[in-house]
């Protein structure tokens, strides 16, 4: 065994492995890095999209929009994931990293195929978008790149799960891991699904595109790669989940609502989460009715169910804690009296509820059978999944730096005021754009479209005003958001630079274990009506209404629309 | 900071409920269960619900059929290249050709009449997005879909293709005329 040294952070009393932590460095340093060059691609993307620019040709637009999608939705996120995944196991469970040999190899693999990739998209010839739907073809580098990666994250899960064997047989802890380590075995566990499903068609689709497989057939290769491109998303849904419940443990002292409710929902995502991927295929010919009611409804929603849980029990337990601290007055004084000034919880706070209003419904909504054709492959699309994958994971892995500036980067922030005004130019304006993308998209602007004036075409169709005018919006709230991004790259590198180095703690030869805490009581005597946290209550009504009125307001929607059976 | 920390009763499980949480888990369980009942429901009252009927194809097989079609029911001509503007009659089979960059022919329909319409692609995956009805279809090589349409306003309407297909994809527009 290979000798290693433990600290604990004096601002936050966390212990970190030497090995772990440099690991949690690199993998988050390269994760923004790939944030950094997918927000300049947003730049290409947004200025085009925005009507009245129309900045890039069609082959430039074409390749900047698939180099995009694969950073941000791919690389900058799975990367972070991967030094969440290390922080959840080695420095939540105060234990060593298990073989951190193996855990090198896997960064080295998912860095050599995240540039391999980068290089096949910027060469040109492999412009196919993040979905690379075969038969279109990209360069054999392409799909080798994407293999490497998966492969390099599929020995990073593992060296998770190896960790959390060494923290039991070690007995660094007693009784059940924390939930955030329970959320994160969630999201390891469908990330192991996701890379698998994942192989299993580009392995294929690599070998068509050296020749030596004739063809894959592009209905198995949309089913089978959404179960790669869907569920990588939901990898992120259960790491962010974990990382909203890690803040408010750590921005209030809070403590779960209840272990049993919490760690309910995260056994509900693993059983049914995966099963969203059918909503790609609704609008496909050869694939069942009953095939996608059951699927695309994650089996009579009981993934949504859990997301509705997770939405409560987190500011509920956010608000128990500050009504323990006396914060009692009315319904909102817990919320009012936050720490808004602290961008650790304004991010995930307004993470949470553009993840809920914005991503939440219109996901369900779109996610319905037959209220799909009137989205499918609409500029909607990405509306939806920027509320769910930028303002809800991206979002709180911002939040989550913050406080890892002076705990694992032991470094003071430089400029703390830009980073307490980051998340609300980065959160509000990804509000603006999101929306007037799935307002766009209502009206059928379609997504990854070079030109919504249709240069060139015989038969051009004229969209309305309003269409216009909603993608003009795009473009100002896009750049507006990809400034906030900037500020973040800004604080984040900048701090990691030049930020005052802070007290490490000194190192120790041995893992200190968590002692056991007292068992404290449940019964709640503030709040009213017998309900411990009324005010979230009255915000989870206010986001149950907005979801019925919204999600019957598109049946009437569709009710209109042509006949068809 | 507990979530963070092993939870300190070791039976958590047997923690009871607080009521903000019974009664949200109830009310989300009924929503979640009513959302079900609806998409179930719109198969039997609902009259949009997307047709399963699919044919494995080839682009020999569909254009000799689809060509057919155009030689039976052309009225006229439109645009620079001479595209067929088809008229076929109410209840009939229809096809629609998908390929870059272009769908072929123009169809001519009738206004609350019943057809068959045929769709798939000779090259890429493409997208059937009828503007304005605002009605998407994912349109995949190799297979025959069979969708039954009725449509139920007079006018023109676009078909725009809203998967991505290569350089010239903005291009790609189609129409059908509804009488």
């Amino acid at each position: 065994m290979t000798t290693t040294t433990y600290r604990t952070c004096p601002r936050s009393g966390l212990q970190f492995e030497s090995q772990a932590e440099k690991l949690m460095l690199a993998n988050a340093v390269a994760a923004v890095v790939f944030l950094l060059i997918g927000g300049i691609l947003a730049i290409g993307v947004v200025l085009t999209r925005w009507p009245a620019v129309h900045w890039l040709e069609a082959d430039t637009f074409y390749q900047v929009l698939t180099a995009h999608g694969i950073d941000m939705l791919i690389f900058w996120i799975i990367f972070f994931e991967i030094a969440v995944l290390y922080f959840c196991s080695s420095t939540l469970l105060r234990c060593r990293l298990a073989t951190p040999r193996w855990a090198w190899a896997a960064f080295a693999l998912m860095m050599v195929g995240a540039v391999m990739n980068n290089w096949a998209v910027y060469d040109g010839g492999s412009s196919v978008m993040m979905t690379s739907y075969v038969p279109m073809m990209a360069a054999p580098s392409f799909y080798l790149g994407l293999i490497l990666f998966a492969v390099g994250a599929l020995i990073g899960c593992f060296v998770f799960l190896g960790t959390l064997v060494v923290a039991k047989r070690d007995k660094t802890y007693q009784g059940s891991v924390p939930l955030v380590t329970f959320g994160a075995i969630t999201a390891c566990i469908i990330a192991v699904f996701t890379i698998v499903s994942g192989a299993i068609i580009l392995i294929p689709t690599y070998l068509m595109s050296l020749g030596i497989v004739k063809s894959v057939d592009p209905l198995i290769y949309r089913t089978i790669w959404w179960a790669f491109g869907h569920s990588s998303q939901q990898i992120n849904v259960a790491a962010h989940i974990s990382i909203w419940y890690a803040v408010a443990a750590i921005a209030f002292g809070a403590k779960p609502m209840s272990e049993r409710v919490s760690r309910g929902a995260f056994l509900l995502y693993i059983l049914f989460l995966q099963l969203a991927s059918a909503h790609h295929l609704l609008a496909d010919p050869g694939v069942s009715t009953a095939w996608k009611v059951v699927n695309t409804s994650y089996f009579m929603y009981f993934a949504v169910l859990a997301s509705m849980i997770h939405g409560l029990t987190i500011p509920g337990a956010m608000e128990v804690a500050q009504r323990a601290k006396g914060y009692n007055k009315g319904l909102f004084e817990w919320l009012r009296k936050a720490p808004w000034g602290n961008p650790v919880f304004s991010g995930v706070f307004i993470s949470i509820i553009g993840f809920g209003f914005l991503g939440g419904i219109s996901g369900v909504m779109m996610g319905t059978e037959q209220l799909n054709m009137i989205i499918h492959n609409t500029i909607y699309v990405p509306g939806h999944f920027h509320a769910t994958v930028v303002i809800g994971t991206t979002l709180s892995f911002m939040a989550l730096t913050y406080f890892l500036i002076p705990v694992l980067f032991k470094r003071e922030m430089i400029a703390p005021k830009a980073a307490q005004w980051q998340p609300y130019l980065f959160g509000f304006s990804m509000y603006g754009f999101v929306l007037v993308m799935m307002g766009a998209g209502t009206l059928g602007v379609s997504r990854r479209h070079w030109d919504m004036a249709f240069n060139g075409a015989a038969l051009a169709y004229e969209w309305p005003g309003a269409a216009y005018l909603m993608m003009g919006l795009v473009g100002i709230f896009g750049i507006a958001a990809i400034a906030g991004g900037a500020i973040y790259i800004y604080v984040t590198v900048g701090s990691l630079l030049w930020g005052k180095p802070l007290d490490a703690g000194k190192p120790s030869k041995t893992f200190t274990p968590i002692p056991r805490t007292a068992p404290t009581v449940v019964a709640q005597s503030y709040g009213s009506a017998g309900f411990a946290a009324p005010g979230t209550f009255v915000l989870a009504m206010v986001f149950l209404v907005s979801f019925i009125l919204y999600y019957f307001i598109n049946w009437k929607y569709l009710s209109q629309v042509w006949g068809l059976s | 900071m507990s979530a963070i920390l092993p939870p300190a009763e070791r039976l958590w499980w047997k923690h009871p409920l607080d009521r903000v949480e019974g009664t949200w888990i109830l009310l989300a369980l009924i929503w979640c269960l009513t959302m079900f009942a609806m998409m179930v429901g719109w198969h039997i009252y609902g009259k949009q619900n997307l047709s399963t009927e699919t044919y494995k194809t080839t682009p020999e097989k569909f254009t000799a059929k689809a060509q057919a079609f155009v030689d039976k029911y052309t009225v006229r001509t439109e645009t620079a290249d001479k595209t067929p503007v088809v008229a076929p009659p109410p209840g009939s089979d229809i096809y629609m050709v998908a390929r870059l960059w272009s769908f072929w022919p123009i169809l001519e329909l009738e206004k609350d009449k019943t057809y068959r319409l045929h769709l798939t692609s000779m090259d890429y995956n493409h997208g059937f997005s009828l503007q304005p009805a605002n009605i998407n279809i994912q349109i995949v090589p190799g297979y025959e879909h069979v969708v039954t349409v009725t449509p139920n306003k007079a006018g023109t309407y676009s078909v725009v293709c809203n998967e991505y297909c290569g350089i010239n994809h903005h291009s790609m527009v189609g129409r059908i005329y509804v009488k």
